[in-house]
């Protein structure tokens, strides 16, 4: 009996970590990749499926062209964060690893570095449209650290306000509605919030749950708006202790622990944005948002969320920088790319369908039903494009005043602790000075005491 | 009174099976090695698949081994830096501390403690309250985790069950997953987790002979008495290994907190394992994380450790 007992002592920590299963290698699945068929993985949810749409006619239109290979799709239904996890441990296995896949262009330097990604040059070399079509400005979105080009740009973005005029007529406020500072902004939702108490005045993403929307059309289109910067470019360090990055957060607090935002349960609920946009903004029920160029793409007909009256009720306007210094405006650009995996069987065959999806008419329906910024000329000047929406516009002109996220390794961690500073402030737990003492902390503990610029 | 000693009691008992003492007839080398053949398979298998996991954790939580960027082609060892950060991370206490909480209320308490009243109250109790009672709590148990998830997070969450029962007597909707993050994940612990100890003591109290219930009776013990002096002891063993067992179930639950509130809001509800995906898949850094879980393999142990020196299972001389 005794010596039952001694034997359970070494398997104790068996069973724990046999029930935790930490071991990331073994994730299954997928076929490698042999010389008649790739695998090409993307991102799909249920209100974003345009993606989806352009690989399955990508597929059909390569099969036409390559009778012999097979195209396999495999979609990843997953939000953001959980995709981007999702693809990375397929990518460490050759097993798993896909030859084509989505991915967000602000991991492309860093998966660039761990090796998951093919050089294209010598491809992008012999594709006549990569030096005549696309923008050399958006061609960056695919460059790694090393100066080589591992990703082809599919579009780009850009982030605005998103207000709606049945509430803000309802409100009594002026349409066109021309914020000039973020005061302005501030105060539109105090009148929305004192006229129509149901509706949500104002809303920024924010928090944990809502993962790099967060940070990006939530933190960075204030911060950016200020007189401070997340990251010294010349410096190549991260700027800490700023006032802009307080005030920021100020912002943050000014709306969610005014009472002016979402409730912050809701708020901090990972599916909050599909509810927005598939409820909040149609039934009237928000007064104005920080968003995306792109969430037009789910109201469109076919999309997931038709609402074809949004063009005359959803109005944009840009984001004004803080006290409405120069440019006046601010905004946020991002944009996910198509890169062929480091250790493909058939990289010839990968680059083909990458070509393929993003030819011209390809980016040309892509752009459109996913109300993106075209990165080809081609397509940002085809009639199709510009009559396609009557926010198509308004958003390209944007990018005279976007700023582009760090693009260095670590910005994903970065990310991760402005979400949890603005979920501090926004839930009340913590002051806007102990957050952004606890982000400092944090910054400066990632990157070394070197690496950080006292703001 | 008689105050009667677990000991004697036992060896009043119905007389058990027991194998010959081995020390009568020592068994020859050769055939010990013939015997260990079948097994050896088996032990293989173990190795590879348990041990080796293991042995792979520790090595990674000595690197900065990561998810994307340099670290992810040619991880570094790094001696201790990682248990030196955690050390000094805020949010591994606070992480520590809710996994103990969590640990104690759910586990311990909530399911040990409930189970074993459920057990003694159904096995006094007719025939049909008693399958009643177990299919109840039996479904909460073979549900699969993540049915079991969502199930809680319905109950739960703003526009749930428990907010429309609340109203129906008047009360005020509470955002229950967002205002009591670790209490709802307590409960649905408990929930999900107390037909397991049910059913070991339902099988323990089954062995205890009737005879020495009655004599207790005989003796003069009222029900307290005889749970505490006769029963208890008779049934330390199913203790230990019920304890042993819901404590590193619970030290390792994950999928119920994920679903439910994903350690949030604020980590308020971020025990270990939720803290260690967060860090090594969330923020890809898979030495850090692997640091974490070897930590919350020294937590099981010590709670194990303690399980078999205070309540000694198996100690029958």
């Amino acid at each position: 009996m005794r010596k039952s007992i001694l034997w359970a002592a070494p398997t104790i920590p068996l069973l724990i970590l046999g029930a935790t299963g930490c071991a990331p290698e073994g994730s299954g699945g997928g076929d490698s990749a042999g010389d008649e068929s790739i695998t090409v993985a993307y991102q799909t949810t249920a209100t974003y499926t345009q993606v989806d749409a352009l690989m399955k006619k990508a597929k059909q239109d390569f099969e036409a062209a390559n009778p012999d290979i097979t195209v396999e799709l495999e979609p990843i239904q997953a939000e953001e964060n959980d995709y981007a996890t999702k693809l990375a441990l397929m990518q460490r296995s050759p097993d798993t690893a896909p030859d084509v896949f989505y991915e967000d262009s602000f991991r492309v330097r860093p998966d660039a570095e761990a090796g998951y990604l093919l050089a294209l040059d010598e491809y992008l070399a012999e594709w006549e449209d990569w030096d005549t079509a696309f923008i050399d400005s958006a061609k960056q979105a695919g460059a790694g650290s090393d100066g080589k080009t591992y990703a082809v740009p599919m579009g780009t973005d850009t982030r605005a306000l998103w207000y709606n005029k049945a509430v803000f007529e309802q409100a009594g406020l002026p349409i066109p509605w021309e914020p000039k500072t973020w005061q302005d902004v501030l105060d539109a939702a105090e009148t929305v919030k004192a006229a129509i108490p149901d509706a949500v005045p104002f809303n920024i993403y924010s928090g944990t749950g809502m993962g790099e929307a967060a940070s990006m059309q939530g933190f960075e289109m204030l911060l950016y708006g200020t007189d401070d910067t997340l990251y010294d470019t010349d410096e190549g360090k991260w700027v800490v202790g700023s006032q802009g990055f307080r005030d920021s957060l100020q912002f943050i607090s000014d709306v969610y622990v005014g009472d002016l935002g979402p409730d912050v349960a809701t708020a901090l609920d990972s599916n909050y944005y599909q509810q927005l946009n598939g409820e909040g903004y149609p039934t009237d029920k928000v007064g104005a948002s920080i968003d995306g160029s792109w969430i037009a793409g789910s109201w469109l007909e076919g999309g997931p969320a038709p609402w074809p009256e949004w063009s005359d009720v959803m109005g944009v306007t840009p984001m004004p920088t803080q006290d409405g210094q120069d440019p006046g405006a601010t905004s946020m650009s991002g944009g996910w790319t198509l890169a062929v995996g480091s250790g493909s069987g058939n990289p010839d065959a990968a680059f083909e369908f990458v070509s393929t999806a993003l030819n011209k008419d390809n980016s040309l329906s892509y752009n459109v039903n996913a109300s993106q910024v075209p990165v080809r000329s081609d397509v940002a000047e085809d009639p199709a494009f510009t009559g396609s929406s009557p926010v198509s516009g308004f958003f390209s002109d944007l990018v005279e005043v976007t700023h582009y996220r760090p693009t260095t390794s670590d910005y994903a961690e970065i990310s991760g602790s402005i979400q949890q500073a603005m979920e501090a402030v926004m839930t009340g737990e913590q002051s806007v000075e102990e957050a952004a003492a606890a982000y400092d902390e944090a910054v400066t503990s990632l990157v070394g005491e070197d690496n950080v610029l006292r703001g | 009174m008689t105050t009667t000693p677990a000991r004697p009691l036992r060896e009043d008992g119905p007389p058990t099976v027991r194998p010959a003492p081995s020390s009568g007839r020592p068994v020859p080398r050769g055939r010990a090695a013939r015997r260990a053949i079948p097994l050896a398979p088996a032990v293989v298998l173990l190795l590879l698949f348990m041990l080796g996991p293991v042995l792979w954790s520790i090595w990674g939580s000595f690197t900065n081994a990561s998810l994307s960027g340099r670290a992810a082609s040619e991880p570094r060892f790094v001696g201790l830096d990682n248990y030196v950060a955690l050390l000094s991370d805020p949010d591994f206490p606070n992480a520590v501390w809710l996994t103990v909480v969590f640990l104690i209320v759910s586990a311990v308490i909530g399911q040990n403690f409930l189970g074993l009243g459920l057990a003694l109250l159904t096995a006094t109790a007719p025939k049909i309250v008693r399958s009643i009672v177990a299919t109840t709590v039996v479904t909460a148990w073979v549900l699969p985790e993540i049915v079991a998830a969502f199930a809680c997070y319905a109950f739960f969450s703003s526009d749930g069950t428990l907010n429309t029962l609340t109203a129906s007597v008047g009360l005020e909707p509470v955002e229950w997953l967002f205002a009591y993050p670790l209490a709802s994940v307590i409960l649905a612990n408990i929930w999900r987790g107390t037909a397991f100890s049910m059913m070991i003591y339902e099988a323990a109290l089954n062995d205890v002979a009737p005879e020495i219930t009655e004599a207790a009776v005989i003796d003069g013990a009222g029900g307290w008495k005889r749970l505490i002096f006769v029963t208890i002891p008779m049934i330390r063993n199913s203790i230990s290994t019920n304890l042993m067992l819901i404590t590193l179930q619970t030290l390792s639950v994950f999928t119920l907190i994920f679903v439910m509130t994903s350690g949030g809001p604020n980590q308020r509800s971020s025990t270990l394992p939720l803290f260690a995906y967060a860090e090594a898949f969330g923020l890809g850094k898979i030495g850090y994380g692997t640091a974490i879980a070897t930590v919350m393999l020294l937590i099981g142990a010590v709670f194990s450790f303690l399980y078999i020196r205070v309540l000694k299972p198996g100690d029958t001389a």
